[in-house]
């Protein structure tokens, strides 16, 4: 059996399976057993990408090459773990009757579709499946958001709805544009929207219409990426949903919509001058990281502030990608990982947290250490991971987009240092005295599970300390396909 | 060059707009009737009335001056040299260089100003309230009003009403989606102009409503005979306007009489259809608000926008 | 004078139409009214794509018409309009800027999308270039719609007719993009649509109502 038809087979058929069995005490078994299944599926279909190049799928309708392999397989994982993280986490919120039996059954249908969605975007060819993919991961997570039905929850989901449905719209647009240019070269072909096509004759696509439709599609997808001014759904979508959600959407999500974004501006850059398309996403990325870090010292709230956090790595990783070349994409993408496991990681110690004290406001959650070691740890290594502290893997990434800012972009230093900064400060402060000081937590019926949380702290350290030559070669890899 | 049938024509065409215009108002009256289930008053009524109005004596207010009893001759004078540069019949019109169609704005600019002023001449309350409202109509309708005119002039490369008639009329048959545009908001602005129902009520001497009429209400005798002429006569021109800039077929093209003859049945027609259809809009709307009347004009200035717009991106170079 | 086909003349015609009835749902106050002209709308976007799929004997061309005739000006009108009834809304809905203003917005708008969309349409070989602009406008009329607007059915309206200008841009403009993306974009619209109907019910029944103003709980501060 092709390992990439089990990867996008596993999450749809589960998805329609746990819809159909209900919420029985195994259920969670299934999501976790069905995860894992894509997961192995992925490392399978990475090991045959890395061992044989690039390769279609259903005709040429996805393609799979070392760009995309290393999200799909960074996606199954981190989708593995949300899924174990989310048993005990789900089974606490039934028994403290914030969720009903439906309520679970849909989340968990909607978690495997929206994997489903996720591993789609991500090894499409085409760029207008790309788009019906990212719309409908779109949907799957706003039932997600709005899974506790709460006025706050259902606001949040609204919000998220039409704010991503009009940055979507604008990708449409983009890529009815880019269709436009490839169709005076192509053909009116089905060909004209795949990607591998599309490269080919990159630099004959009609530069005035490419120059439009980048604009479109970053501004459309940047919505979903969180970039501002369009970055307001997430805070709000990840403080309202339930922590699973959170985790995956800043986890996953964001991480796919930028990939959208990739894909897009290894075309643009073929058709535009040099730098055109880059400049535009260095400024949308320092932006972006300004207004994160000074939204980040205002917030009360754990899961918004670590959502503003995410905003705020967005950008950076979006400035990085904008200033090209080799070392810049490598560092994104290295950037990109070490984000993906470390927020992840966080959003599950702070899911426990908020269980045991019942709130999410960072003045109400204390001691954290006392009730429960190895949460409080998990929070602080995870903080300190995430703000960039030396032996994570998250430094050595942010080191390198320093560097080479330093020497290519020095104008852009002091916004860097000073948004970096402000994050550290108003981050670290309130993180402090959550986990030390007088405990507010008490304990729950299910204990929680510990060892995602650890496992994805394990290898941003590893990480950190020392890459694996073979994840090496193939970030190079990646990074050179992005020119 | 003046023809001699050019000449002809034209003063067969004021002729028949003194002659059609109260005919017009009285069928316009008639359909609303019909249409409301009324017994409809004679087709001939506002003969009557000007041949009645004419026999009267004229009753002066006191403090009216000599422009309250002027300005009915020249808003009448206004109206039938707008009639005179229509293009009714023919588009061999030898007074139509006097006035192109940004003109033609001006001379009905220069009537509403008149009928402004003797409002105001008087100095009652109502006559001032009438002619307040009667410039803001106004000054929110002419801008539509020029803008059809633009988009019209873009289409024919020229500002004379003949020309853009002839080129109108005399095209392959071509959908501009622009020319819809216009045609909508120039009805619109006629609605509004002419103080038809969403905008004013002819038939209404309701104090808080009136528009036109609260400006006329001092004026008496052959002056109010004149002012009631001058309102047929301008929503004559006003029909003929929109007949000849979008139903342009069948109106002669020079110095063709007998063209020119046939045009006569065919105008009446469309006159006919039209003055039923404005009487079904009348039906069909309640009047609106006196502080919606901005929004309605509004409307039509964008429509007119929209029309010139459309026209560049669409029907440019083509 | 001139030499276009009739068909792109007809093209045009429901192009400049669709873009009318964009404005004339700008300044619509009623959302029942809202919901009708959104289907009117539907309709010459799938006259228009009709003509396009006659004209160019593209046969997926006919598949989007027939998808855009089920979905657009039949199915979701009357999801809609179902919508609407149950749910009692019916009646005006107060724009956050009055309606000349919002116009005049419009306006400028429109003229912004048909300065960005000329030069593209000068490079386009296809006869209806022009109705790449118009999509653009339509496009942000919408988006203007969804931003001046409080209550929840007109944002999803505003949101629908975005579509509706984006698969002119697709079908018109461009002679359509392959199928599988239009049944793809569609079905979504679809999805999405249902869901947002099971939305309406939750939101009244938490807020009592369907007025969006009362959805700003959640802000920085």
């Amino acid at each position: 059996m092709d390992f990439f038809v089990l990867m996008l087979a596993i999450p749809l058929v589960s998805g329609a399976l746990l819809t159909v069995v209900g919420e029985r005490d195994w259920a969670p078994n299934i999501n976790v057993l069905a995860s894992l299944g894509t997961f192995l599926a992925a490392a399978g279909l990475t090991v045959e990408i890395v061992a044989n190049g690039p390769r279609f799928a259903f005709g040429e309708q996805f393609f799979i090459d070392s760009l995309n392999v290393f999200f799909v397989t960074l996606t199954a994982f981190v989708g593995l773990t949300t899924s174990i993280f989310s048993g005990p986490y789900m089974r606490n919120e039934r028994d403290h009757g914030r969720l009903s039996k439906p309520r679970l059954r849909l989340y968990k249908s909607m978690y495997q579709l929206f994997m489903f969605t996720m591993l789609a975007a991500l090894t499409t060819n085409n760029l207008g499946i790309l788009w019906v993919a990212m719309e409908a991961a779109t949907l799957t997570t706003v039932l997600l958001v709005s899974l506790y039905r709460t006025p706050a929850s259902l606001e949040a989901a609204w919000k998220y709805f039409i704010l991503c449905g009009v940055g979507i719209a604008q990708a449409l647009f983009g890529t009815v544009l880019l269709y436009f240019a490839a169709e005076r070269v192509l053909g009116a072909t089905g060909n004209a929207l795949l990607w591998t096509h599309l490269v080919g004759v990159k630099a004959q696509l009609e530069p005035a219409i490419m120059a439009l439709a980048f604009i479109f599609l970053l501004v459309g997808y940047g919505t979903k990426v969180g970039l501002a001014p369009l970055h307001n759904w997430l805070p709000d979508a990840h403080a309202e949903g339930p922590t699973p959600v959170s985790a995956v959407l800043s986890g996953l999500l964001l991480n796919v919509a930028l990939y959208a974004i990739l894909r897009c501006k290894v075309l643009a850059d073929g058709a535009l001058p040099e730098g055109y398309a880059g400049n535009l996403m260095i400024g949308f990325g320092l932006f972006t990281l300004l207004v994160a870090a000074f939204f980040l010292s205002r917030q009360k709230d754990v899961k918004r502030m670590f959502a503003y956090s995410s905003i705020e790595h967005m950008g950076l990783i979006t400035f990085a990608f904008g200033m090209g070349g080799p070392i810049a994409n490598f560092a994104g993408l290295l950037h990109m990982t070490m984000h993906s496991l470390t927020k992840s990681a966080i959003f599950f110690a702070v899911g426990h947290a908020s269980q045991k004290t019942g709130t999410q406001l960072i003045e109400n959650i204390s001691g954290l250490i006392r009730i429960n070691p190895l949460i409080g740890w998990g929070l602080m290594l995870g903080t300190l991971a995430i703000l960039g502290m030396p032996p994570f893997g998250v430094f050595a990434s942010e080191f390198m987009i320093l560097t080479h800012a330093m020497r290519h972009y020095p104008w852009a230093i002091p916004i860097l240092l000073l948004a970096l900064g402000v994050a550290f400060a108003s981050i670290f402060g309130k993180v402090q005295p959550m986990v030390f000081g007088q405990t507010t937590a008490r304990r729950l019926p299910h204990a929680p599970a510990i060892t995602p949380v650890f496992l994805h702290l394990g290898i941003v350290l590893m990480l950190g300390l020392w890459i694996p030559p073979y994840l090496t070669r193939w970030f190079h890899e990646a990074a050179r396909m992005l020119g | 060059m003046i023809s001699v049938s050019g000449l002809i024509g034209q003063v067969f065409a004021i002729a028949l707009a003194l002659l059609l215009a109260p005919l017009l108002a009285g069928w316009v009256g008639q359909c609303r009737a019909w249409l409301q289930s009324r017994s409809a008053p004679p087709l001939l009524l506002p003969y009557y009335m000007l041949h009645k109005l004419f026999n009267k004596d004229v009753v002066l207010a006191h403090g009216a001056s000599s422009l309250f009893r002027a300005a009915p001759f020249i808003i009448f004078g206004c109206m039938v040299l707008a009639c005179a540069i229509v293009p009714t019949l023919s588009t061999d019109l030898p007074f139509a260089p006097a006035a192109d169609a940004l003109a033609l704005v001006g001379v009905f600019g220069l009537a509403r100003i008149f009928i402004a002023l003797a409002g105001m001449d008087v100095g009652t309350s109502f006559g001032t309230l009438g002619g307040r409202r009667e410039m803001l109509v106004g000054f929110l309708a002419e801008p539509a009003l020029l803008m059809v005119f633009f988009t019209l002039a873009m289409i024919a490369q020229s500002t004379s009403l003949p020309t853009i008639v002839e080129t109108l009329a005399h095209r392959e048959l071509v959908i501009y989606p622009s020319l819809a545009f216009a045609g909508v908001a120039f009805t619109f602005v006629s609605l509004a102009e002419n103080a038809r129902v969403p905008v004013d009520n002819p038939a209404t001497h309701l104090e808080l409503t009136m528009i036109h009429e609260a400006m006329i209400l001092e004026y008496s005798g052959r002056h109010l005979a004149l002012i009631e002429w001058a309102a047929s006569l301008k929503l004559y021109a006003y029909s003929c306007l929109g007949l000849a800039l979008f139903f342009p077929w069948g109106i002669a093209p020079g110095d063709d009489f007998l063209a020119l003859v046939a045009a006569i049945p065919l105008l009446v027609l469309k006159l006919a259809i039209g003055g039923f259809l404005l009487a079904g809009i009348e039906t069909v709307n309640a009047k609106m608000r006196i502080f919606r009347a901005p929004e309605f004009l509004g409307t039509a200035f964008m429509l007119a926008v929209l029309g010139l717009l459309v026209r560049l991106l669409l029907e440019a170079r083509v | 004078m001139s030499s276009i086909p009739f068909s792109a003349q007809l093209i045009n015609l429901f192009a400049a139409a669709i873009l009318l009835l964009g404005f004339a749902m700008l300044a619509q106050r009623r959302n029942l009214a809202l919901v009708n002209l959104f289907a009117f709308q539907g309709l010459c976007l799938c006259l228009a794509t009709l003509t396009t799929a006659i004209s160019t004997g593209q046969t997926h061309l006919f598949y989007s018409a027939g998808l855009t005739l089920a979905l657009k000006v039949v199915a979701l009108p009357w999801i809609l309009y179902r919508l609407v009834r149950q749910l009692n809304v019916g009646g005006e809905a107060e724009a956050l800027i009055n309606i000349p203003t919002t116009m005049l917005v419009g306006i400028v708008l429109v003229m912004i999308a048909f300065n960005v969309a000329l030069p593209i349409s000068e490079l386009s070989q296809t006869i209806t270039r022009g109705t790449l602009g118009i999509a653009l406008a339509v496009v942000m009329l919408a988006f203007l719609m969804m931003i001046t607007r409080q209550k929840a059915i007109s944002q999803v309206v505003g949101f629908l007719s975005m579509e509706n200008g984006l698969f002119l841009a697709a079908t018109s403009a461009t002679y359509g993009m392959p199928m599988v993306v239009e049944l793809g974009i569609a079905l979504d619209v679809l999805v999405g649509m249902i869901i947002l109907g099971v939305f309406f019910f939750q939101i009244r029944d938490q807020f009592d109502s369907l007025d969006i103003r009362h959805m700003e709980k959640l802000k920085d501060n």
